[in-house]
């Protein structure tokens, strides 16, 4: 074996069995969860503040969400067989029921929502295009052309009561993922019962802040104005939710050196060595305490449109960077150690391979470009030319 | 002799019977092999353990296992003093050829052989999201070759390290207890061939095996108790420092 | 009044559609599933139950040493005089099921004494203490252990250069 070892491992133990591909679907479910729940602030919570990025955070989730099962079939050892979760799920495992949760999360919830929302602009398209784009609209109606008034009403009701459920099924969701790290009772660094709960304000955290830069980046694109009341405000969520999220981990943090049982001392080691770039440097440092600063900096100066636009700008890719980072701390930092606490273990990345660095920059890639797509098709700008153009805004947040 | 209605009333119902015993399952074992008869599991006596490593080569030959992959392997240990916590250990190549001459060192040293502890709440078993692994009815925590995803979750909820993915099928592979031996009478391989004594099989239910006396007499531990796994490999003489 | 109720159908048409087209992806997926789903599963527990008889009916390759005693009485009856006589066959002589299935064509190979008998008796501190074992590079100086001991009888009783004439 040419993967360096220190101290003594199992021999089993040497090479790591979870990939960067593994720490990418933890990254991107919690992408799907954060946009959702950003989305929903404004349909839920009447935050109406944040309205202009209530389409573009469904459709970044939708994005996210249809790419969250390739590093995963990647990484399996027979993709093929990856239906039998369907099959002959095993209800003891929670990997195997987070299969029916993202059913449900895709099907019931994300889908449901955008397609009640964006229906009338749905039958409109599919009358006034011509050709293939012309079928696909048509599919998607399901074959009903009804945008009547009281059609669209009941539309908003449903809407609202898919988003009501969507809120603990984005918990869910992605607490679920926590789950299946925090219940191994085999590996100290993941076993916790804070897991899921680190996750899902982590996984809130990344999905404001892509949004927050998604929208930022997409406004400029088009030539606009960008709502400053909105990103204010947007800026101001993340803040918060961060505040939480960082006391969860620090508590965690806490606990554990406070306590030092016998896999403290590894883990500790382990941190302060193999860990140390990126976990207190990048998730920590730069990832967590600078974008807090930051952010809140910004509630107690008063500064210009530009600066804050600045600083939104880097908080957030800062942000983004160090929820990275921190999945990445969860999956390879627990794989590191060996459960005899007696070594350390190296994590080989490929560049080219089936689970390589190349695959996963193209995976992170492909969402971005999905999403063009669906920007062209469905289009989320409040003003976008074929909708709304009597004044009448989409049937939603007025009621 | 004719057949009248009522021989059939008697040779219908006891038909089914015995196609529904043949169904049951044993013919496609031994033929005197009843799962519900058994219960499995195994004694390692580290006092007698020579770290010869021929169990670990005799496990690679009986059952395929690939080069740097262990379905067995030994840990030699060295434990300085009261130093009971920081044990030196080392298990080249899974200690497959045996270990280095190593006459002289100081303080308190022994083997390991470890192995798939074939838990009776087993959390491999309890994680993997297709039933690809399972516990049988006599004991033994098998892998479907055939149905596993190679997601590796098992591999991760083991706490003892013994489970891995083999290269050559990309599914999940560990110790089987040999359960195409066992089944058949005979012991596993690394039992058969370890020339002191140190590996014995046990089967819990069969009332004559030595197992119940030596338990009996012996003071035995199991691998990461608080891990409340049902672990079902014992040790004699396992010192505290072993992990 | 009938006419208040056709326009509310006519209103939820499309959510009507949808939950048609659901119910006919569910019917679907039930369909395949009884058609996919390997036939022995859930037989014994969630799991295959073929899995059982496929995993038993895997190849052996250690015959056990019952079997290798059955046709090698002599070597038994030379084992009985010496300490080995606790050590099994196939822990020396590697697996040997395809030699005892048909021994004509199956010829064991021969055996390398220097490399096979320091596995057990290199010494090594971990070794327990009663257990015979030497450093062998003072012990022989590099030569073949079977120059001197005869493995299905090791001790040596009398001095080095009566013991080599015994049979291998």
């Amino acid at each position: 074996m040419q993967i360096p070892v220190e101290g003594f491992m199992y021999p089993n133990e040497v090479e790591l069995q979870w990939s960067v591909l593994i720490v990418l679907y933890p990254f991107i479910t919690g992408l799907v969860a954060g946009a959702f729940i950003l989305a929903s602030l404004e349909r839920v919570f009447r935050v109406q503040a944040v309205k202009p990025t209530y389409r573009l955070a469904l459709l970044t989730a939708l994005s996210f969400l249809l790419v969250a099962p390739l590093p995963l079939q990647l990484h399996l050892g027979h993709p093929e067989r990856s239906f039998e979760m369907y099959l002959t799920p095993h209800r003891s495992s929670a990997m195997a029921m987070f299969g029916f949760v993202y059913l449900w999360y895709l099907m019931a919830v994300l889908l449901m929502e955008i397609w009640l929302d964006y229906r009338r602009d749905i039958v409109l398209k599919s009358q006034s295009t011509k050709g293939g784009l012309r079928v696909f609209y048509r599919v998607l109606t399901l074959g009903s052309a009804n945008i009547s008034e009281r059609s669209l009403r009941i539309d908003e009701r449903l809407g609202y009561f898919v988003t009501l459920i969507g809120i603990p099924s984005a918990f869910l969701l992605h607490g679920y993922v926590g789950f299946i790290f925090g219940s191994v009772k085999a590996n100290p660094w993941w076993s916790s019962p804070l897991m899921p709960i680190v996750f899902i304000f982590s996984a809130m955290v990344s999905g404001i802040a892509a949004v927050m830069l998604l929208y930022m980046f997409s406004t400029r694109l088009r030539g606009r104005d960008i709502d400053m009341r909105c990103l204010d405000k947007i800026a101001q969520y993340l803040l918060y939710t961060f505040v939480i999220d960082f006391s969860l981990e620090m508590l965690d943090l806490l606990q554990r050196i406070y306590e030092a049982d016998e896999s403290f001392r590894s883990l500790d080691f382990m941190v302060h060595t193999r860990l140390w770039k990126s976990q207190v440097i990048v998730q920590i440092i730069m990832g967590t305490v600078t974008p807090i600063a930051l952010l809140g900096l910004i509630q107690i100066l008063k500064l210009t449109e530009k600066a804050r636009k600045r600083i939104y700008a880097l908080a957030g890719t800062l942000t983004v960077i160090g929820i990275f980072a921190m999945r990445w701390n969860v999956v390879i930092g627990g794989q590191l150690f060996s459960k005899s606490f007696l070594g350390y273990t190296t994590y080989k990345m490929g560049f080219a391979t089936r689970e390589g660095l190349l695959t996963a920059i193209v995976l992170m890639v492909l969402p971005f470009l999905i999403l063009w797509v669906m920007v062209k098709l469905l289009p989320p700008w409040p003003d976008a030319d074929c909708v709304s153009v009597s004044g009448a805004e989409p049937a939603h947040g007025t009621s | 002799m004719e057949i009248t209605r009522r021989h059939l009333l008697v040779l219908l119902p006891a038909a089914a019977a015995a196609w529904k015993f043949v169904l049951a399952g044993t013919p496609e074992l031994a033929p005197n092999y009843t799962r519900t008869e058994h219960w499995w599991g195994m004694l390692i006596d580290i006092p007698k353990c020579i770290g010869c490593g021929s169990c670990v080569r005799a496990c690679a030959q009986e059952n395929e296992v690939p080069d740097g992959y262990f379905r067995t392997w030994i840990e030699r240990y060295h434990v300085a003093d009261w130093k009971i916590e920081k044990p030196e250990v080392e298990s080249p190549n899974g200690g497959k050829q045996g270990f280095p001459p190593n006459p002289e060192s100081g303080g308190k040293n022994f083997f390991v052989p470890k192995l798939c502890n074939h838990c009776a709440d087993s959390p491999c078993t309890q994680v993997c999201p297709v039933g690809a692994t399972f516990v049988t009815r006599d004991g033994v925590v098998l892998v479907d070759k055939t149905y596993c995803l190679g997601c590796r979750y098992c591999v991760q909820a083991c706490p003892y390290g013994c489970r891995f993915i083999n290269p050559n099928s990309n599914t999940a592979e560990k110790c089987s207890l040999c359960y195409h031996r066992i089944t058949k009478g005979l012991t596993t391989a690394c039992c058969e061939v370890c020339p002191t004594g140190a590996r014995q099989l046990a089967d819990f239910k069969n009332p004559g095996d030595p197992i119940h006396e030596f338990l009996r007499t012996h003071t035995v531990q199991v691998l990461k108790p608080h891990m409340a796994t049902g672990a079902k490999v014992f040790y004699n003489g396992m010192d505290g420092s072993v992990r | 009044m009938a006419g208040k109720k056709t326009s509310v159908f006519k209103d939820i048409e499309h959510l009507i559609r949808l939950v048609l087209v659901m119910a006919v992806g569910a019917a679907a997926f039930v369909v395949v599933r009884a058609a996919v789903i390997p036939h022995s599963f859930g037989q014994y527990g969630h799991y295959r139950g073929d899995a059982i008889a496929e995993i038993a009916a895997r190849p052996i390759a250690f015959a056990g040493h019952q079997v290798c005693e059955g046709c090698h009485v002599e070597v038994v009856e030379q084992k009985k005089l010496g300490k080995h006589v606790v050590v099994p066959c196939e822990t020396c002589h590697g697996a040997l099921a395809n030699h005892a299935d048909d021994p004509a064509s199956v010829t064991p190979p021969k055996l390398d004494t220097a490399v096979i008998c320091a596995r057990c008796h290199e010494a090594n501190s971990a070794k327990p203490k009663t257990f015979p074992q030497v450093v062998t590079a003072d012990h022989s100086g590099g030569a073949a252990c079977d120059t001197c001991h005869q493995p299905h009888k090791p001790g040596i009783e009398a001095a080095p250069a009566k013991v080599a004439e015994g049979k291998k």
